[in-house]
């Protein structure tokens, strides 16, 4: 096991070079750059734009800029943000941390939902409960993020529910104590965790719903209630074992999905993540910003990957890696 | 494998496939939950289509003097009880605030002659389907920040919406076939190299690779190549992950004798991947694309809703809720949500139809059922 995750690790390594030179490729693409964007504030003097220039290494040609940043990064510095003026680190790593407990919050309440409703919609299959979750289901499923967030904030602000509509915390925050912070954290966290859920929650309850089925239907299932076990023991211990293996596959998937999800999110309900970062690190063609944003995504997909291939091999005995 | 599948292709050419068909099709209509959205899905082709007919006004035509204006009451009845339905004009009193002046009524004309607008790209014509006289107007949704009729241009925001999924998983299908193809059948470095590229592009988060992409698109291009690099951004992220299944089942088929026996017979490698290999993912292709459409329809909208994708004056419903962004704005005006609805349905129809084509292309699942 140790070797397999290892291996994986330096596996890792390549994939994520060949990562970072495409997305150097892309962004040197894009037309202009931020300091054109600078050079028409007229406040802005051409020595400034120029000392920039040489600060940040662009005046050097585009491979050369490509493996100066490369060795930076394998310092541990990824370069400095042109629009806030610090380094990408300090920008980067709040905006992960909240991303994170976004995806986080997200996939307690889709896990934590879409199981119990997948196995009770496999049990009482075809009832009017099982009807109302699959047709739930396919509207969560078709419902964009976005479009999904800005119903529930019109919603909260039509019907005037007390909860926040943007941001992350209250104006107050800095005076509060330290319940009363996670209070505040929790209560902007509300809206943005719900639309992140639901969308997966809807894929999610249809695969568990339809493995608990295959399971439900399989030899051993009418083993075991031939040899008169309870039904509960027969449902939980026995189909449910083997229903939840694909579901952890998914996990990694989710992981992609929850970062992409969350980019639109978080605009919306303006919660200081990763995506709402990466997308005025676009918009102002901030090179570095951007780089880093597109590199720490992956580096957060690949590790969600070999975590569920790890699940995977923990919680199903006939799965070995070497 | 299913049984299907393992009859001789030779044994009665052309029938067979026939008779597949025909199964499929019955098994699609047991489904009624996917006939009924594949016929959302067609009326809703058939309206974008002839928005230009169906719309009432044209989709940048804007009246200044009437932003924001809530969806114009349409009257049944008057004194006399039922009547043609007609309508009151308005006049602006306050800050996208509008009173109606009952002074006379002006009744909704079918064929009515209003804006020129070319019909189906053929000729030029005036003629909507329904319309009202100036000064009144017809906002069936209300109007947006610059006074465009909602409607109209929902219908016409449509027909980007509706097309960029459909033309953009016709390409990623391309692309996926011919690489997943050539990686299946040729193996070795390169099947190698193609996996590895398409490993990379799906270890980007998609939502970050789109949003990178997007930024590369210049601000001063017509609308049409906007249209069309939109669509060549969705497939660029899209092929990878339909070229590695592709892949996967032309290596099963790879060393079937079949194709032993057309490469023994001395068939080009073009034919025989194009006649022999590539017909055993047809099914999986068909499903793929049709689950697949929605996601493109939403990665769309999203774009265009951040501002990279379809820009202003042109219409997407993406781009549409951009003015719904604003919380205060869509409290007081909430029809600005509309598009986001016509999002919902578009996508779920697709969705139902994508489900009932996947059971009955799957004699797997009908066979237990």
């Amino acid at each position: 096991m140790r070797t397999y995750i290892l291996r994986r690790f330096l596996q890792a390594i390549p994939l994520l070079l060949a990562i970072s030179l495409l997305s150097f490729f892309i962004m040197q693409l894009s037309p202009g750059s931020y300091l054109d964007t600078m050079r028409l504030n007229p406040d802005v003097s051409e020595e400034l734009i120029e000392t920039m220039k040489r600060q940040y290494g662009l005046d050097k040609s585009v491979p050369e800029q490509y493996f100066h940043w490369l060795w930076q990064i394998l310092h541990g510095n990824l370069g400095e943000s042109f629009t806030y003026q610090v380094p990408v680190t300090h920008v980067i790593k709040t905006r992960v941390v909240n991303t994170m407990i976004l995806s986080f919050a997200a996939m307690v309440i889709a896990w934590g939902l879409s199981i119990p409703i997948g196995i009770y919609s496999a049990t009482h299959k075809y009832t009017m409960g099982d009807n109302i979750f699959t047709s739930l289901a396919f509207v969560g499923l078709s419902i964009p993020n976005f479009f999904f967030a800005l119903l529930l904030l019109f919603l909260i602000v039509k019907f005037n529910v007390p909860l926040p509509i943007n941001g992350m915390t209250s104006i107050m925050y800095d005076f509060m104590s330290p319940i009363g912070k996670f209070i505040d954290i929790l209560k902007h966290l509300l809206v943005p965790a719900i639309v992140l859920g639901t969308a997966s929650m809807a894929t999610l309850t249809r695969i568990m719903r339809g493995q608990m089925i295959e399971a439900m239907r399989s030899d051993y299932i009418r083993t075991a209630r031939a040899k008169g076990l309870k039904n509960n023991k027969v449902v939980y211990k026995h189909a449910f074992r083997n229903a939840i293996n694909p579901m952890i596959t998914i996990f990694g998937f989710q992981i992609s999905m929850l970062l992409s999800g969350a980019a639109l999110t978080e605009t919306v309900t303006g919660w200081p993540g990763l995506g709402k970062m990466m997308l005025t690190a676009v918009r102002s063609k901030d090179l570095y910003l951007a780089m880093a944003g597109l590199m720490i995504g992956s580096v957060l997909l690949i590790i969600g990957n070999l975590i569920a291939d790890i699940l995977l091999a923990v919680s199903d005995p006939r799965i070995r890696y070497s | 494998m299913d049984k299907i599948n393992q009859k001789p292709r030779n044994l009665k050419p052309g029938n067979k496939d026939y008779e597949f068909w025909q199964d499929t099709w019955k098994r699609m209509r047991r489904h009624k939950m996917a006939v009924i959205g594949g016929t959302i899905i067609i009326i809703l082709y058939l309206i974008v289509i002839f928005a230009g007919f169906l719309a009432p006004y044209n989709p940048y035509k804007g009246f200044k003097k009437h932003f924001f204006h809530p969806p114009t009451k349409i009257h049944f009845t008057d004194e006399d009880g039922l009547s043609w339905p007609y309508v009151y004009r308005t006049e602006s009193v306050d800050w996208a605030d509008y009173e109606i002046i009952r002074d006379k009524k002006y009744p909704i004309k079918l064929f009515h002659r209003g804006q020129e607008y070319e019909f189906l790209g053929l000729f030029d014509t005036n003629i909507h389907l329904i319309g009202v006289d100036e000064p009144a107007h017809l906002f069936l949704l209300g109007s947006d920040n610059y006074g465009r009729d909602l409607f109209t241009r929902i219908l016409f925001g449509g027909r980007v919406s509706m097309f960029i999924g459909f033309v953009a998983i016709f390409i990623t299908t391309i692309i996926g076939l011919i690489v997943g193809g050539i990686a299946g059948y040729y193996g070795g470095w390169v099947d190698n190299i193609l996996m590895r590229f398409a490993e990379v592009i799906m270890s980007i988060p998609s939502f970050y690779l789109l949003l990178a992409l997007a930024a590369v698109l210049p601000i001063d291009i017509s609308s049409t190549l906007r249209f069309f690099l939109i669509i060549s951004i969705l497939s660029f992220r899209g092929w990878a992950g339909m070229a590695r299944v592709i892949r996967g089942m032309v290596l099963s088929v790879r060393n079937e004798d079949y194709v032993l026996a057309a490469e023994a017979i001395g068939a080009r490698d073009p034919r025989i991947i194009q006649k022999h290999v590539l017909p055993v993912t047809t099914t999986y292709v068909i499903v793929r694309a049709t689950v697949s459409i929605p996601g493109y329809i939403i990665m769309e909208s999203g774009l265009s809703f951040l501002g990279l994708g379809i820009q202003e004056p042109n219409a997407s419903w993406g781009n549409m809720l951009t003015a719904a962004q604003n919380v205060t704005k869509i409290t007081r005006f909430p029809w600005l949500l509309i598009p986001g609805f016509m999002i919902f349905f578009a996508v779920l129809s697709y969705n139902l139809l994508g489900d009932g084509l996947r059971d009955a292309l799957d004699p797997k699942v009908t066979d237990s059922k």
